[in-house]
C-alpha cells in the first residue's frame, strides 16, 4: 500500500502524517505538492492538518481549490482512500467530499486538549480492526472544530452509519461537557457514502507513540492495512 | 510630502542627547539627512544599542563547551552531541503588547521564531514567561485574553508546538505587562548561518512580506516610558501574518539546504536599517543598496519610512554572486518575493539610495558597534534594607487545610490549562512533557535524546533583593530542568527592568545580572541569547525586577525521563533539601496576609549543584517514580501538586516533624534547593544512599495513599483536605481572571 500527503502553504502536520505512515507503520510514503496534478499512483491519500493558506479565508476553502484537489476528488469517486485530519476534514467538506461544515468551537477559542473518541460504527475500512463502543484517547488542535450539517443529512448520516467518531466522556457516554467544540451530535469524524473517504477533527497520528501520551490512533491505520491487505 | 528640515530639536525628539547629537555631527562631519537621523535614533535607542545595559552584560559567563555561539547572534546556540545542536533565545515584546494585546504578543512570537530559524534552524518548541497585572484590575482580562489568543494563533499557525512557560499576576504590572517569548530549534551542529554581510560584489536579497508603514519607531517605543498618550501609539504596534512566516520559514530552511547563501538576518526591530548595519558591521563590510526596489505595500512611501518600518515576516539575505536565481526560484515556490536590493562592498559604509540620488551615505562601523555606552548612576533603594528586615505576622494557627486550598486556587499557583489549551502544545509529535511539568521535554526523533526546557523567576524575590532573585531564578530553572533527569546547559534571559536613568533601576538592574552571573558559573550554564527591555514604568511607576531566565538541558536517554505526579499507592515519599520555613516574599504570605516583604530564602550554590546532580543519578538509575521541585507554596503545595496528574488524582498522607517551627512556616515556607520525590520502598536504601553521598539531606515523611492529602505535624493533624476538592480550587482558579 502507497500513501501520499498532500501539502499546502500552511499544512503543518504534513511530517507527523508522513511519520505515522512511514516511520510507525512502515508504509512507503511520500510527499505531494499542491500545484501538482498527479497523485504518482499512491493507494491512499492523507489530507493534513495546519491552517492552509493561513486559514484566512474560510477553513478549507482555497486549498479546495488547489490544482492537486481535483485529482483527490477523482481518486475518491473512483472508491480511493482518502483521510482528512483537523484541517484536512475542512478541506474535504470545502471540496464537497463529505457533508456539512466546521463551525467556530463552541468556546470561541482554539482548543488542545486529549478528548475521548467513541467508536460508533466497524463497518468501513477504517474502523474495522477496532470494536463497536471502543474508546480511544486522541488530542484536538482547532479553533474550527464544531461540526455541523442540516437535519436532512444529519438523517442521511446516521442513516447510512457514517458517523465514525463521537466526543464522549472517558467511561464512553455522551455528555456535553465531554463534546468542548459543541459538535452536532457530538461527531468527530464522518465517512462519505462508500465510506472511502474519511473526515476527523482529533489527530490521530499524534496518539501513535506511548511516549508522546497514546496509541489510540493506530487503530485507523491497522483498519486500513487489515482492509487492503486482507 | 517635503522631508522635514534636521535640526537639533528634531533630533532631540527623535529621542537623542544633546550628546548624542553632538556624537552624530561628529562621525558624519555635517547635518544627516533626515533617513540618516531616523537610521541614528532607532539603532542608538536603547532597544537596539543597549547602551545602558552593555556595561553590565560584560560581566555574564558566555564560554564553556558546549556553546556553539554565544551572544551577538541573532540566538544563541548549544552542542547536544551526535551533530547535534539546539538554538534558543527569549525575547520581550512588553510595549506593544500592552498597546495591542492580541497583534503585540503575536508578533512578539513571530520575531523569536525568526530569530532562530535565521541561524539555520527548525524551531521545535516555543515557552512563554508573561506577567500581568493584579486579577482584578479593569485592564488586566482584556489583557489576558488578547495575549493568550496572540501567541496561540502565531504559534498553532506555524505550527511550532508551545510547551510550557509561566504566567504571573502582581500590581507592580498595573501598567506595564511583560510578554517574554522563546523558542527552541533544531539543527546540525555544522549547519549554523548568522548574519554576515561578506564577499565584495555578493548580492543583497530582501525576502518575505511587503513593507508597509506599520511598526515605524516600535523600537523608540520600547525605548520610553508610557504616560496618559501611550493610547495613541497604537499605529506603532506591528501586525502579524503567521500564513506568510510559515511560508518564509519553508523557503528559508530549504534556501539552507542548498550551498547558497553567506548571510541572512531578520529584519526585526528598526527593520531593513539594522539589519542591514547589523549584518554589514559583523564582517566589516559595507552595503549599498536601492531603497526604490524594495517591495512596498502602500504607495507613496518614503526612504525614511521604508528604512525604519518594522512590517513582519521580512529577511535580508547575502547570497553567493552567480547563485541569487535559486533563491528567487525557491522563494517563488513558496509564493514570495525575492528582490535583489544591493551589493556588498569594501567601503565600511551603508550607501543607500532612492531614485538614483544617495540618500544615506554613513559609515557602519560607529552607526552599529560604536554606539553610546552609558555607565548610569545606581543606588540602592530607599527602603531595600527595612523591606528585608520586616518582621513577619502573627502567622494563621487554625486550618492549615483551608491556607492551602486558598493557595491552590490563587492566580499565580492555580492551573494555567485555560491558557494552555489555547495554544497547540502536540504538532511535531515531540512532546514528551508539555505544560504542568517541571520543564517541558521534547524529544528528537531518530535519537534516545530529549531537550528539557524551562522559564523561571521570582518578581517578588527579585524586588526585596535583585542579587538573590537573580541567583534564585537561575538555580530553580537547572533544579526545574533536573527534575525531569536532564542536565542543565545553558540560559537565554529576558532583563525587564524600569526606567534605566532611575538609579534605583540601574541598581537594580546590576544587582541581578551579578545573581544570575555567580549562578550560572556556579551551575555551569552560561549565557547564550537574550535581551534586555528597560522602560517598563507608567508614569514614573516602575515594574518589579523581572530577569526572566529560559533555561535548556539534555537528557541522553529519553526514557528514563521523570514526571512530577504520584505513581501508585504505597510509593514513598521523600523531602530532598534543608526545610528551615522561610516565608520571606512567599506565596503564603502574599495569599493569605496580603504581604510582600522579609528577605527571599537563602541559597547555597553548592548544595543547589549537588541536589542537581542528584536528581539526574535518580532519574538515569530509576530510583525515583516522580520527582518535583518545591518552590512557589512550599511543600505543601508541591505535595498537592504531586497528585493532580493529568488524568488522576491521588492522595497522600506525611507525617512532618517541625524542629520548632510553626506549622505555617514548614509547610508553606520557600526554601531553595529542594525537590519531592517518590520511590518503591523497594528503592528507598538506594536513593537515600545515593543522596547521602551527594551531600543532600533525604528524609521518608510518607506515602502515597487514598484520596485525600493529609500531613501532621509533630503528630497533630495540620492538614486533611479531599485531593477532589484540591482539584475544583486549582482547576477552578483562573476564572476569578477570565471568567
Amino acid at each position: 500500500m502507497k500513501v501520499g500527503v498532500v501539502v499546502f502553504p500552511g499544512s503543518n502536520c504534513d511530517h507527523d502524517a508522513l511519520e505515522w505512515s512511514s516511520r510507525l507503520l512502515g508504509l512507503p510514503t511520500e510527499e505531494i505538492w499542491y500545484q501538482d496534478r498527479d497523485l504518482r499512483g499512491v493507494d491512499l491519500v492523507i489530507l493534513p492538518g495546519g491552517f492552509s493558506y493561513g486559514d484566512y479565508l474560510r477553513c478549507g476553502a482555497m486549498a479546495a481549490r488547489a490544482p492537486i484537489m481535483d485529482e483527490v476528488v477523482a481518486h475518491a469517486r473512483r472508491g480511493g482512500l482518502v483521510i482528512g485530519i483537523c484541517n484536512g476534514f475542512q478541506v474535504l467538506c470545502e471540496v464537497g467530499l463529505l457533508p456539512g461544515a466546521l463551525l467556530r468551537n463552541r468556546s470561541l477559542t482554539f482548543l488542545c486538549q486529549d478528548v475521548y473518541l467513541r467508536v460508533e460504527t466497524t463497518s468501513s475500512p477504517w474502523t474495522s480492526a477496532m470494536r463497536v463502543g471502543e474508546v480511544l484517547r486522541v488530542p484536538i488542535a482547532h479553533g474550527d472544530g464544531n461540526y455541523y450539517c442540516d437535519p436532512e443529512t444529519l438523517g442521511r448520516l446516521l442513516g447510512e452509519d457514517r458517523v465514525a467518531f463521537r466526543y464522549v466522556s472517558p467511561g464512553g457516554t455522551l455528555d456535553p461537557e465531554w463534546n468542548v467544540n459543541g459538535s452536532l451530535e457530538a461527531i468527530a469524524g464522518i465517512f462519505s457514502e462508500k465510506k472511502n473517504v474519511l473526515g476527523m477533527m482529533p489527530h490521530p497520528e499524534r496518539a501513535s507513540e506511548d511516549m508522546v501520551g497514546s496509541t489510540d490512533g493506530l487503530g485507523i491505520f491497522k483498519s486500513v492495512m487489515g482492509a487492503l491487505c486482507g | 510630502m517635503p522631508e522635514p528640515q534636521v535640526t537639533a530639536e528634531l533630533a532631540y525628539k527623535h529621542g537623542l542627547s544633546p550628546e548624542e547629537w553632538e556624537r552624530v555631527l561628529s562621525i558624519l562631519g555635517r547635518t544627516p539627512t533626515y533617513p540618516e537621523l531616523g537610521i541614528f535614533s532607532v539603532m542608538w535607542s536603547e532597544h537596539c544599542s543597549y547602551k545602558s545595559s552593555r556595561v553590565h552584560l560584560k560581566r555574564f559567563p558566555t564560554e564553556g563547551p558546549q556553546v556553539l555561539q554565544g551572544p551577538g547572534e541573532n540566538a544563541g546556540v548549544v552542542d547536544i552531541g551526535d551533530g547535534w545542536a539546539v538554538c534558543f533565545k527569549m525575547e520581550s515584546h512588553n510595549h506593544p503588547s500592552y498597546i495591542e494585546p492580541y497583534q503585540g504578543a503575536a508578533t512578539g512570537v513571530g520575531g523569536i521564531l525568526r530569530d532562530v530559524f535565521t541561524m539555520g534552524a527548525r524551531p521545535i518548541a516555543n515557552l512563554n514567561a508573561l506577567f500581568f497585572g493584579r486579577p482584578d484590575h479593569p485592564k488586566t482580562a482584556h489583557l489576558v485574553k488578547g495575549v493568550v489568543a496572540g501567541i496561540g494563533d502565531y504559534g498553532n499557525c506555524i505550527g511550532v508546538p508551545t510547551v510550557g512557560g509561566q504566567v504571573v499576576f502582581h500590581p507592580s504590572y498595573d501598567g506595564n505587562i511583560l510578554v517574554n517569548a522563546f523558542t527552541l530549534g533544531l539543527l546540525r551542529a555544522d549547519g549554523i548561518f548568522r548574519g554576515y554581510a561578506s564577499g565584495v560584489g555578493n548580492p543583497v536579497l530582501y525576502v518575505g512580506s511587503k513593507t508597509g508603514r506599520d511598526g515605524i519607531h516600535g523600537a523608540t517605543m520600547a525605548s520610553a516610558e508610557f504616560s496618559e498618550a501611550t493610547e495613541e501609539k497604537r499605529p506603532t504596534v506591528q501586525v502579524g501574518d503567521p500564513f506568510t512566516e510559515k511560508l518564509l520559514l519553508e523557503a528559508c530552511l530549504e534556501l539552507m539546504a542548498e550551498d547558497v547563501i553567506v548571510g541572512i538576518q531578520d529584519m526585526g526591530a528598526a527593520g531593513l536599517t539594522s539589519s542591514s548595519f547589523e549584518m554589514a558591521g559583523r564582517s566589516g563590510s559595507g552595503i549599498r543598496f536601492e531603497l526604490d526596489k524594495v517591495p512596498m505595500r502602500e504607495k507613496g512611501m518614503t526612504p525614511y519610512e521604508l528604512l525604519l518600518s518594522e512590517s513582519q515576516e521580512r529577511m535580508l539575505i547575502v547570497a553567493q554572486r552567480g547563485k541569487e536565481s535559486r533563491v528567487r526560484d525557491i522563494f517563488s515556490k513558496w509564493g514570495l518575493d525575492a528582490a535583489e536590493i544591493g551589493v556588498v562592498t569594501d567601503t565600511g559604509r551603508a550607501e543607500i539610495f532612492w531614485h538614483g540620488e544617495r540618500v544615506v551615505d554613513m559609515p557602519v562601523g560607529p552607526v552599529s558597534d560604536q554606539a553610546p555606552l552609558y555607565k548610569r548612576p545606581m543606588e540602592e533603594p530607599a527602603g531595600f534594607r527595612s523591606r528585608k528586615s520586616v518582621p513577619l505576622p502573627a502567622l494563621q494557627k487554625a486550618d492549615q487545610g483551608r491556607a492551602l486550598l486558598t493557595l491552590m486556587g490563587s492566580p499565580n499557583l492555580c492551573s494555567k490549562r485555560w491558557v494552555y489549551t489555547q495554544y497547540d502544545q502536540s504538532v511535531r509529535t515531540n512532546t514528551v512533557l508539555g505544560p504542568g511539568a517541571d520543564a517541558a521535554l521534547i524529544r528528537i526523533k531518530g535519537t534516545t535524546k530529549a531537550v528539557a526546557m524551562t522559564t523561571d523567576v521570582n518578581p517578588r524575590f527579585c524586588k526585596l533583593d535583585p542579587y538573590e532573585g537573580g541567583r534564585l531564578a537561575v538555580a530553580e530553572a537547572a533544579r526545574n530542568i533536573a527534575c525531569v533527569g536532564a542536565k542543565p546547559l545553558a540560559i537565554t534571559d529576558c532583563l525587564n527592568f524600569g526606567n534605566p536613568e532611575r538609579p534605583e533601576v540601574m541598581w537594580e538592574f546590576s544587582r541581578a545580572v551579578d545573581g544570575i552571573s555567580e549562578a550560572c558559573l556556579a551551575l555551569n550554564t552560561p549565557v547564550v541569547s537574550g535581551n534586555v527591555s528597560f522602560y517598563n514604568e507608567t508614569n514614573g511607576e516602575g515594574i518589579h525586577p523581572t530577569p526572566t531566565i529560559g533555561m535548556v538541558g539534555l537528557l541522553a536517554d529519553v526514557s528514563r525521563r521523570m514526571d512530577p505526579w504520584f505513581k501508585d499507592e504505597g510509593d514513598l515519599v521523600i523531602v530532598l533539601g534543608e526545610t528551615r520555613g522561610h516565608l520571606g516574599g512567599s506565596e503564603y504570605l502574599w495569599a493569605i496576609h496580603g504581604m510582600e516583604a522579609g528577605a527571599p530564602p537563602t541559597l547555597d550554590l553548592q548544595r543547589e549543584a549537588a541536589l542537581i546532580g542528584l536528581l539526574q543519578e535518580l532519574a538515569a538509575k530509576g530510583l525515583a517514580k516522580s520527582v518535583h521541585d518545591c518552590s512557589e507554596g512550599g511543600l505543601a503545595v508541591c505535595a498537592a501538586e504531586c497528585g493532580l496528574a493529568p488524568r488522576r488524582t491521588l492522595g497522600a498522607r506525611l507525617e512532618l516533624e517541625s524542629a520548632g517551627l510553626d506549622p505555617a512556616a514548614l509547610l508553606f515556607g520557600e526554601d531553595a534547593s529542594r525537590a519531592l520525590v517518590t520511590c518503591d520502598s523497594m528503592h528507598e536504601e538506594g536513593l537515600l544512599a545515593a543522596a547521602r553521598r551527594a551531600g543532600i539531606q533525604a528524609k521518608a515523611v510518607g506515602t502515597v495513599v487514598g484520596d485525600r492529602l493529609r500531613i501532621s505535624v509533630d503528630g497533630q493533624p495540620s492538614v486533611d483536605v479531599p485531593m477532589a476538592e484540591t482539584r475544583n480550587a486549582w482547576e477552578n482558579g483562573l476564572r476569578s481572571v477570565v471568567g
